[in-house]
C-alpha cells in the first residue's frame, strides 16, 4: 500500500504524489495541494487528528480521513 | 460631475485585503449588505490624485473562482454581471508576500474574465524577515499588470497604488491561460455555439451554482444544453484547470520571486509550538477566555453605570424643566428610559467585538478551530464551530452568518440550531441587573461571587449548546459528507485601526438595528401604560382617594397608590395580568410578564421594558436597579427580586429563543421554517420547565 499523508510523523516531509481521489475537495488543490508539491507535517491535535500541515508555504489543517486519501513519497532523511 | 472609477477588491483570507481598503477610504465607507441575502456589502470612497474620485468596494475574501459558499458567490455573480452597477472597471487582487503563489490563482481567474486587473503585494515589510526578494518589473511582464508592493502596516505603496487605479485605463486585460487546453474537444464546442462569449466565464457558468439577474440570465439559457458532463468528469476538469493555473504561477515565479531560506526568522513555528500544544494549547485558550470575561464585566460596568445615572438624571431633568403634559411624559418615560436600555450596551457589545476581532486578525482563532475540531466532531461540530460559538457572545447573528465555512451542511446546520443557546451581549444587561440585585457581593478565593455566576451563566451556554448538538447528531439523519480545511494564516500583531474600525461598525450595526426595535417597543409600550379601558382607569383617582379616605396617608404615598391603580388597569395591565397565571410558578410578577413577552423582539428589551413600566408607575425618577431592588412581590410580600425568582429569570433567559432576528437569519440560511420554528418552540419550552423547576425548589 502506498503511503498517505495520514502517515507522516511530527516533522517529516514528504512529495504530493497523487490527488486524484473524487473526495478530496477542489478548495485543497487551490490551496497548492499539488503533485509535487512538498509536504511537512508541522503538528498534531490530541488523537492525531487533525493534521497541520505545511504545503509548499501554505500553511493548513485537515482532517485525517483526507489526508488518507493523498498519496505521498515520503523523503528519507540522512 | 465625472465619472466614479468603480473598483473591486479581491483576494484571499488573511490577506489583509481589508487593511487596503481602509488604507484606501478612511472613514469614507459604510457596510450594507448585497440585496436579499445576508453577506456584508463593504463600499467606500477614495480621493484619487487629480481630483478624481474611486468608489470601492470589498468583497468577500475568497481562494478562487469556484465558489462553495455564499460569501464567495457573491464575488463570482458581481465579475460575471457586467451591467451591474457595481461592475469593476479595475479589480484590484490583494495578496500576501509571503502566500504569493497560492494568492495568484485567483489573479489568474481574473485576469482570463478579461477584466483590467492590479495586483498589490502586501506586507511588503516582511519579505526582509523572510529573506523574499522580488523582481517587480519582471513579474509585471509575466503577470500582464501593474504591481503595487504595499505595506498597510508600515503605510507604504498606497499613494503608487492610487496612482495605478487612476491610470486604470493602461492596464492590461490579457487573459493567463487558455482554457481550452484542458478539454480541446469539448472547449471548441462551446466556442462554436457561443461565438461571442469568453470561454472561462461560459466555464464558470457551467460549473458555478450562481444567482444571475434576470437580464443576464437569458444570455447563458443555452448553456444548459453544455451541462453534458457529469459531476465528477467536471470535478476532474477543474483540478485539471488548477494544475494548469500553478504552471503558470511557478513559472512567473521562477525568476520574478526568490526566497533565501537562510534569511528567514521563524517566529510562527516558536509560537504554534506553545498555542497548539497538546496540553498548553487548551490551557491558553481557557486562559484567554476567562480573561475577556473578566474585563467584559470588570470594565464594561463602569461606563455602563455612568450610562443608566446619566439617562435617569435625563429623565427627571426632562419631567422637571420641560412644560407638563402628554408629550413630556412620552419623552421622560417612553422615549428616554427606552433609548437608556439601548445606549447602556454599547460599552460590552464593542469590549465584546473588540476581543473577538483581535483573536481574529492576529490568527489565534484558527489555532482554537486547529485545537478543538476533533473534541467539537465528537458532539457533531466543527472546529469551524468555535468561530461561531465564541462570536455568539456577542450576537447570534453574525456568529450563524459565520458558519458559511463550515464545509459539511450537517456540522453547519447542528452549529446554526446550537448557536442561539450562548449568552449573546443582548441577555448581558439582563443578567448583569438580575445578578447585582439577586447575588450577594462576597469573594470567593479572590473572585467575586458576581463575576463567577456571571461566568457560570456563559458556561452554561456553551455547554447546553454542545449538549444540544450531541443529541442532535444522533437524532438528525443526514447523509454526510465531511471535509475540512481551514487555512493557518500567519501571526500578525493586529492593526489598531482595523480593529477599531470592526469595533465601532459591529457596534453601530447592533445598536441602531435593535435601537429601532428597542425604540418603537417602548413607545408602545408607554402608550399602553399609560392608558386603559373603563371606569376602573378613568377614575383612579376617586377610587383611590375614596379608599384611603379614613387612612390619612400622606399627598405622596397616596399619588403612589393612584399611579399604581392606574398601571394596573391600564391596556398593559390587563394583559398581563391575564398572563400571570402562566408566570406565577416561575415567581414573576405581570410586569416581568410583559417584559418577557417584550422580549421576544428581542432581549435586550427587558432592561429598557421595566425601565419603561417601572417609571410610569413611579413618580420619583431613580436608576433602573433601584426601581426593581424597591419592587415588592404582590402576592408574597417582601422583595419581588428575590434568590429564587432571580436565579428562575436567569434561567428562563438563558435557554428560550427570545430574538425574532435571530430566527429570520435561521430562516434565511437553512432556507426552512422548519429550523426556525423548532429551535422557537423547543428552546422556550425548555427554558420554561427549567426555570419553574428552579424557582419551586429554592423558593
Amino acid at each position: 500500500m502506498q503511503d498517505t499523508i495520514a502517515q507522516l510523523k511530527r516533522g517529516e516531509s514528504a512529495i504530493i504524489t497523487d490527488v486524484s481521489s473524487a473526495n478530496i475537495p477542489l478548495k485543497l488543490l487551490e490551496m497548492g495541494c499539488l503533485p509535487g508539491s512538498t509536504v511537512k507535517l508541522v503538528q498534531l491535535a490530541p488523537f492525531q487528528d487533525p493534521m497541520y500541515l505545511d504545503i509548499n508555504g501554505s500553511h493548513l489543517a485537515i482532517r485525517k480521513e483526507t489526508a488518507a486519501l493523498i498519496l505521498i513519497e515520503k523523503i528519507t532523511h540522512e | 460631475m465625472s465619472k466614479q472609477i468603480n473598483v473591486a477588491l479581491i483576494g484571499n483570507p488573511n490577506t489583509g485585503k481589508t487593511s487596503v481598503f481602509n488604507a484606501l477610504t478612511g472613514l469614507n465607507q459604510k457596510v450594507g449588505n448585497y440585496p436579499g441575502i445576508t453577506v456584508e456589502k463593504k463600499e467606500g470612497v477614495c480621493k484619487l490624485p487629480r481630483g478624481v474620485k474611486a468608489h470601492i468596494i470589498d468583497l468577500p475574501g475568497t481562494y478562487s473562482l469556484n465558489a462553495s459558499s455564499l460569501d464567495e458567490s457573491v464575488v463570482i455573480e458581481l465579475l460575471l454581471n457586467q451591467n451591474d452597477k457595481d461592475f469593476p472597471d479595475i479589480a484590484v487582487v490583494v495578496t500576501d508576500v509571503e502566500n504569493l503563489k497560492r494568492n495568484l490563482l485567483i489573479f489568474t481567474q481574473i485576469k482570463d474574465l478579461q477584466i483590467p486587473t492590479l495586483l498589490v503585494i502586501n506586507m511588503a515589510d516582511r519579505m526582509s524577515y523572510k529573506g523574499i526578494s522580488l523582481d517587480i518589473e519582471g513579474l509585471e511582464e509575466k503577470l500582464q499588470t501593474k504591481i503595487a508592493l504595499v505595506s498597510t502596516r508600515k503605510n507604504i505603496g498606497i499613494d503608487k497604488l492610487k496612482e495605478l487605479i487612476t491610470n486604470y485605463k493602461e492596464v492590461s486585460s490579457k487573459p493567463c491561460i487558455d482554457i481550452s487546453e484542458i478539454d480541446n474537444n469539448y472547449f471548441n464546442n462551446l466556442k462554436k455555439a457561443f461565438p461571442n462569449q469568453l470561454l472561462y466565464k461560459l466555464w464558470l457558468v457551467i460549473t458555478q451554482d450562481v444567482n444571475f439577474g434576470t437580464t443576464n440570465r437569458k444570455e447563458f439559457d443555452a448553456v444548459e444544453d453544455f451541462k453534458t458532463k457529469s459531476k465528477g468528469d467536471l470535478k476532474r476538469l477543474q483540478q485539471k484547470e488548477t494544475i494548469k493555473r500553478y504552471q503558470f504561477i511557478n513559472n512567473a515565479l521562477k525568476t520574478g520571486q526568490t526566497i533565501d531560506a537562510t534569511q528567514a526568522k521563524d517566529l510562527r513555528s516558536k509560537l504554534d509550538r506553545i498555542l497548539t500544544h497538546k496540553v498548553w494549547g487548551y490551557v491558553i485558550f481557557f486562559a484567554v477566555l476567562i480573561l475577556v470575561f473578566q474585563a467584559i464585566y470588570d470594565w464594561a460596568t463602569i461606563p455602563m453605570d455612568m450610562i443608566d445615572t446619566a439617562f435617569a438624571f435625563l429623565s427627571e431633568w426632562t419631567s422637571d424643566h420641560l412644560p407638563a403634559g402628554a408629550f413630556t411624559d412620552l419623552l421622560s418615560e417612553g422615549i428616554i428610559p427606552g433609548l437608556g436600555g439601548i445606549v447602556i450596551f454599547i460599552p460590552q457589545i464593542a469590549f465584546l467585538f473588540l476581543f473577538i476581532s483581535v483573536l481574529e486578525e492576529s490568527g489565534y482563532m484558527s489555532r482554537v478551530v486547529f485545537l478543538m475540531d476533533r473534541v467539537m466532531r465528537r458532539f457533531g461540530l466543527s472546529g469551524k464551530s468555535v468561530v461561531p460559538l465564541i462570536s455568539g457572545t456577542a450576537c447570534a447573528i453574525p456568529a450563524i452568518m459565520a458558519t458559511r465555512n463550515i464545509e459539511s451542511w450537517k456540522e453547519r446546520l447542528i452549529t446554526i440550531l446550537v448557536t442561539p443557546f450562548t449568552t449573546c451581549s443582548a441577555r448581558l444587561p439582563v443578567y448583569l441587573i438580575i445578578i447585582s440585585l439577586v447575588i450577594p457581593e462576597g469573594r470567593f478565593l479572590g473572585l467575586g461571587y458576581q463575576p463567577l455566576t456571571l461566568m457560570l451563566l456563559y458556561l452554561l451556554g456553551f455547554g447546553t449548546a454542545v449538549l444540544s448538538a450531541y443529541i442532535l447528531n444522533k437524532i438528525l439523519k443526514i447523509k454526510n459528507k465531511t471535509f475540512f480545511v481551514v487555512e493557518m494564516p500567519n501571526y500578525k500583531l493586529p492593526l489598531l485601526k482595523n480593529v477599531l474600525l470592526t469595533v465601532v461598525e459591529k457596534t453601530k450595526a447592533f445598536i441602531f438595528g435593535a435601537g429601532k426595535i428597542i425604540l418603537a417597543i417602548s413607545i408602545i409600550l408607554w402608550f399602553l401604560a399609560s392608558y386603559g379601558p373603563g371606569e376602573n382607569f378613568n377614575s383612579a383617582e376617586e377610587i383611590m382617594t375614596e379608599k384611603y379616605a379614613s387612612q390619612n396617608l400622606d399627598e405622596d404615598d397616596l399619588n403612589h397608590k393612584i399611579a399604581q391603580y392606574k398601571l394596573e388597569h391600564s391596556y398593559i395591565g390587563i394583559s398581563g395580568r391575564a398572563i400571570e397565571p402562566a408566570i406565577r410558578p416561575l415567581g414573576y410578577d405581570w410586569k416581568i410578564g410583559i417584559a418577557i413577552i417584550s422580549s421576544f423582539a428581542a432581549r435586550e428589551v427587558f432592561v429598557g421594558t421595566l425601565a419603561t413600566i417601572y417609571s410610569v408607575g413611579s413618580d420619583d425618577e431613580e436608576t433602573i436597579k433601584n426601581r426593581m431592588a424597591g419592587e415588592v412581590n404582590p402576592i408574597l410580600g417582601g422583595p419581588l427580586f428575590t434568590f429564587a425568582s432571580g436565579i428562575s429569570l436567569l434561567l428562563f433567559y438563558a435557554f428560550a429563543m427570545q430574538c425574532m432576528s435571530t430566527l429570520a437569519i435561521v430562516k434565511r440560511e437553512t432556507n426552512s421554517w422548519k429550523w426556525p420554528v423548532l429551535q422557537l418552540v423547543i428552546m422556550s419550552i425548555f427554558a420554561y420547565i427549567v426555570a419553574l423547576i428552579a424557582f419551586q425548589f429554592l423558593k
